[in-house]
């Protein structure tokens, strides 16, 4: 578990980070979600202690992190760069092992862990004797990922980790993250300036501007709960898809049609909208079969799932 | 040019010994100095890139010790280090700290922040991230520093044998006294080479990828230990006494082989530049030096000359040696010069350069005083009738003349005068006048004859002792030869004496050279 306990720093005449406090749990993945220059950066670095804060207090795991000594305190977290930062002079089994070899592990354990992390990342394995520059951008972050990951880290820090990418290659990356056993069980803190990607990794976001918090809830009271105009400015271009990646069939469930008896593979009802209607676009299904936490099973088609996903919407509060 | 190269090959050959030894101490001396550059200038790089306050600081005092002329550096350090290797070493160790401290420093704060972020991040501590992340990034860039110190230092090197030190410089700057370009050449090339050699292999070094760069940075500091190895110090066989002699002495007859050869003198010699050799004796560095008898710093450092008891010392009287074509331009010049004939002796010229070498006084204000003293100055006319080029070599006496030249050109003559004084050794002098490149310089007759004209064995016997069948011979020969004439003799012997402090010669009871040569034998 990761407290900020009113945290502020400056650099010079910038109020980078001005009194912020979050609680994140063990296991919970929380996007820090900002334009440029809000200070996410600033708050990530903070909690490795790359930068020191000016007040406040940072605790992990019940024990102040001021107390500890800075080098050893990092051993013990994972960080993905904001811009990667891979030693062009080591190869990329090098570089994956340089906080194994920190902690001193044998050289079959450090070899056999890099070996499990590229395939999880599905990195080719010829990669592991290049340099980082023979590497595309995309190979790159996912080594940096490795990096972070090898040694197992029970808490996770992740600079826009998947930056520097071109959206196509950006949103695969993010499912295969996504789906990534390992990471289910971190303590995750993640920056990103990336509405859709704080959607469809977060438990909950944090949405700051200038260096103050403005929000911290799930996806779905971000977006249908909004605090105040600058929340729902944020989210306004992209609220369709944003609420079809919050909303799931779970939740529309009622608004479908009563469910005929049916045999074959069934979806779950965590299945959100976005999902399902790719599912539907993609697969020459007319119909998707889902069954609900209590067995219920429905199909349903795509205007099915339009319709539903409307009446939802109109019985939800509004602001 | 054919035969040229024959000779040149065959003098290598000859002095195959010489060369190989001398080649070795090059490489030695400059790996050496290298060696110790890198262990300060390595730690100095990294501090300044820590602490940048500092680097100015670091780097301007760096850069102006580089800036010191190397002779002048060797020379302030005989008081300290005495001469040979110590002082030498050190010398190239200042020059080539410069490169390798900027080097380091630009090397390290160049390198892209992330990556330094992102070696704190995982945990390092400052002592890894300098060790594999610092260091082996900014190497490249280390590296071209000190590839460029090598190469300064190969080229300092040669200067070493200045004081002593060995290395090429010993052929250089011996050949350059001796007008034996056979003897230059067997030193200049393979310095030449050596730095062209040594400057590829590390380029090809620097130009490694990382990771063989890695395997060549563990056997690189094994090679320059090795090289600097070579240099054994340059002291081998023992005498009680240690003579000092310049390159130009070791290789004349009238020198260093004829004290083996007519008195039988083995002494334990090392060679050293006349600028530090005076300095030298009186630091008892050196107990035995060649010098020349009207030589200022005789009387400063109270030294006395040994008696030359067989006479190997020809005379070497000074007279302007003019190049015919300038007689004839300058109508007046010959007769303007001639005003000094005969008029300055031995005692006085030693006065003379005493005055300048020891009280510090310009040459000018010596000359001018001179002049006025025996009634010669005359106020410049300041005439613009043509130019007089006046040379002189390296040394005060020769200042102190083309000063006195140059006052009574200007005093009686409607010439004007330009001075190229401090040509270096006899050569460079000479190659000036017949090149056009000067009218006139104070030239020696023993000089003349054994350096310049070099006539066989028996005609230099024949001569070399007598004052005025030497000058005869000379100033016939130069005109058939060169078309340059001797002018009258100004009057004062500056022959080569061999010398010692005065205190030592009196309790060793060392009068003569036989006396030296039966101490040494004795003892
Ligand atoms: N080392 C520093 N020195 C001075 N100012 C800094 C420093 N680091 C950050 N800042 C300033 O603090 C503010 C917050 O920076 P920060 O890097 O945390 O932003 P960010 O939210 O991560 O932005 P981005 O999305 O562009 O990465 C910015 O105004 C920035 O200019
Ligand atoms: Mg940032």
């Amino acid at each position: 578990m990761i407290e900020l306990k009113e945290i502020s720093k400056k650099f010079g005449h910038t109020q980078a980070v001005n009194t912020i406090s979050f609680k994140v749990e063990e296991k919970e993945t929380l996007v820090l979600l900002g334009t440029s220059g809000c200070g996410k950066t600033t708050t990530l670095k903070m909690i490795n202690r790359l930068i020191e804060p000016d007040t406040g207090q940072i605790i992990i795991n019940g024990a102040d992190i001021t107390n500890q000594n800075p080098d050893e305190l990092r051993k013990g977290i994972g960080y993905v760069m904001q811009n990667i930062g891979l030693f062009p002079h080591y190869t990329i089994a090098e570089n994956i092992a340089v906080v194994p070899k920190l902690l001193r592990w044998e050289k079959e354990k450090i070899k056999s862990r890099t070996q499990e992390l590229i395939g999880k990342l599905h990195l080719p394995e010829n990669v592991l004797k290049m340099f980082p520059h023979q590497l595309s951008g995309g190979q790159q972050q996912r080594v940096g990922l490795a990096r972070a990951l090898v040694t197992n880290p029970a808490v996770l820090l992740m600079d826009e980790p998947f930056g520097a990418l071109d959206n196509v290659t950006r949103s695969s990356i993010q499912k295969e993250f996504k789906a990534l056993e390992e990471l289910k069980r971190k303590t995750i803190v993640m920056v990103t300036h990336d509405v859709q990607e704080a959607f469809e990794l977060a438990d909950r976001i944090c949405l700051m501007d200038k260096g103050k918090i403005i929000q911290i809830g799930t996806p779905k009271q971000l977006l249908y709960q909004p605090v105040n105009d600058f929340a729902k400015k944020f989210l306004a271009s992209q609220k369709l898809a944003l609420e079809f990646k919050v909303v799931n069939i779970q939740d529309i469930w009622s608004f479908l049609p009563k469910g005929t008896l049916q045999d074959g593979k069934a979806f779950p009802a965590n299945l959100n909208i976005w999902e399902a209607m790719e599912l539907l676009r993609n697969t020459d299904r007319h119909e998707l079969l889902i069954s609900a936490d209590n067995k219920e099973s429905k199909t349903v088609t795509f205007e099915q799932l339009t319709q539903g996903f409307n009446q939802f919407q109109t019985s939800q509060p509004h602001e | 040019m054919n035969e040229q190269q024959q000779t040149l090959w065959q003098f290598m050959q000859g002095q195959s010994d010489k060369l190989l030894n001398q080649t070795l101490q090059h490489v030695g001396l400059t790996f050496i100095s290298l060696l110790l550059a890198i262990a300060i200038g390595l730690p100095l790089g990294i501090l300044i890139a820590r602490k940048r306050k500092l680097s100015g600081t670091v780097l301007g005092i760096a850069g102006v010790l580089q800036t010191i002329p190397s002779i002048a550096l060797l020379g302030f350090m005989i008081p300290v280090l005495g001469i040979g290797a110590k002082p030498a070493i050190v010398a190239l160790l200042i020059y080539a700290l410069l490169p390798i401290i900027r080097n380091t420093y630009t090397g390290i704060i160049g390198i892209d922040q992330h990556i330094k972020e992102a070696a704190r991040a995982m945990g390092m501590s400052r002592s890894q991230i300098l060790l594999k992340v610092e260091l082996p990034l900014a190497m490249p860039v280390i590296l071209a520093g000190i590839r460029t110190a090598t190469v300064i230092n190969v080229g300092v090197a040669t200067l070493a044998s200045f004081i002593a030190a060995g290395g090429l410089g010993e052929f250089i700057f011996g050949g350059i006294s001796l007008n034996n370009t056979n003897m230059i050449l067997a030193g200049a090339i393979p310095a030449a080479l050596l730095a062209i050699i040594l400057d590829a292999l590390l380029s090809l070094i620097q130009k490694m990828d990382f990771k063989k760069l890695r395997r060549a940075l563990y056997v690189f500091p094994v090679v320059i230990l090795i090289l600097g190895g070579f240099y054994a110090l340059p002291s081998a066989y023992g005498s009680t006494l240690t003579a000092g002699f310049t390159p130009e002495f070791m290789g004349r007859q009238d020198g260093d082989l004829g004290l083996r050869s007519v008195y039988g003198l083995k002494i334990h010699t090392i060679v050293i530049s006349d600028a530090v050799m005076y300095k030298a004796a009186y630091a008892k560095e050196l107990d035995v030096i060649s010098g020349y008898s009207t030589d200022g710093r005789l009387k400063a450092f109270d030294l006395k000359i040994l008696k030359d008891d067989k006479n190997i010392f020809p005379p070497y009287y000074a007279a302007p040696i003019v190049r015919n074509e300038a007689l004839k331009q300058f109508p007046q010049l010959e007769e303007t010069l001639n005003l000094l004939a005969d008029k300055i002796t031995d005692a006085a010229m030693t006065d003379l350069n005493y005055k300048t070498d020891y009280l510090h006084q310009s040459p000018e204000r010596v000359a001018k005083d001179f002049l006025i003293s025996i009634g010669l100055y005359k106020a410049p006319k300041n005439g613009h009738n043509g130019t007089i080029r006046i040379g002189s070599k390296i040394f005060g006496e020769q200042y102190i003349l083309a000063e006195m030249y140059s006052m009574l050109i200007k005093g009686y003559t409607d010439y004007d005068v330009s001075t190229k004084t401090g040509l270096g050794g006899t050569k460079i002098c000479f190659d000036a006048l017949t090149n056009n490149q000067i009218d006139f310089y104070p030239e020696y007759t023993g000089t003349g004859l054994l350096v310049l004209l070099q006539p066989d064995a028996k005609v230099a016997k024949e001569m070399a002792h007598d004052k005025e069948k030497t000058y005869n011979y000379v100033s016939a020969e130069f005109e058939k030869k060169f078309k340059i004439k001797w002018l009258k003799p100004i009057g004062f012997n500056n022959s080569y004496a061999l010398m010692m402090r005065r205190k030592q010669s009196k309790d060793l009871n060392v009068n003569t050279i036989t006396d030296l040569k039966n101490y040494l034998d004795k003892n």
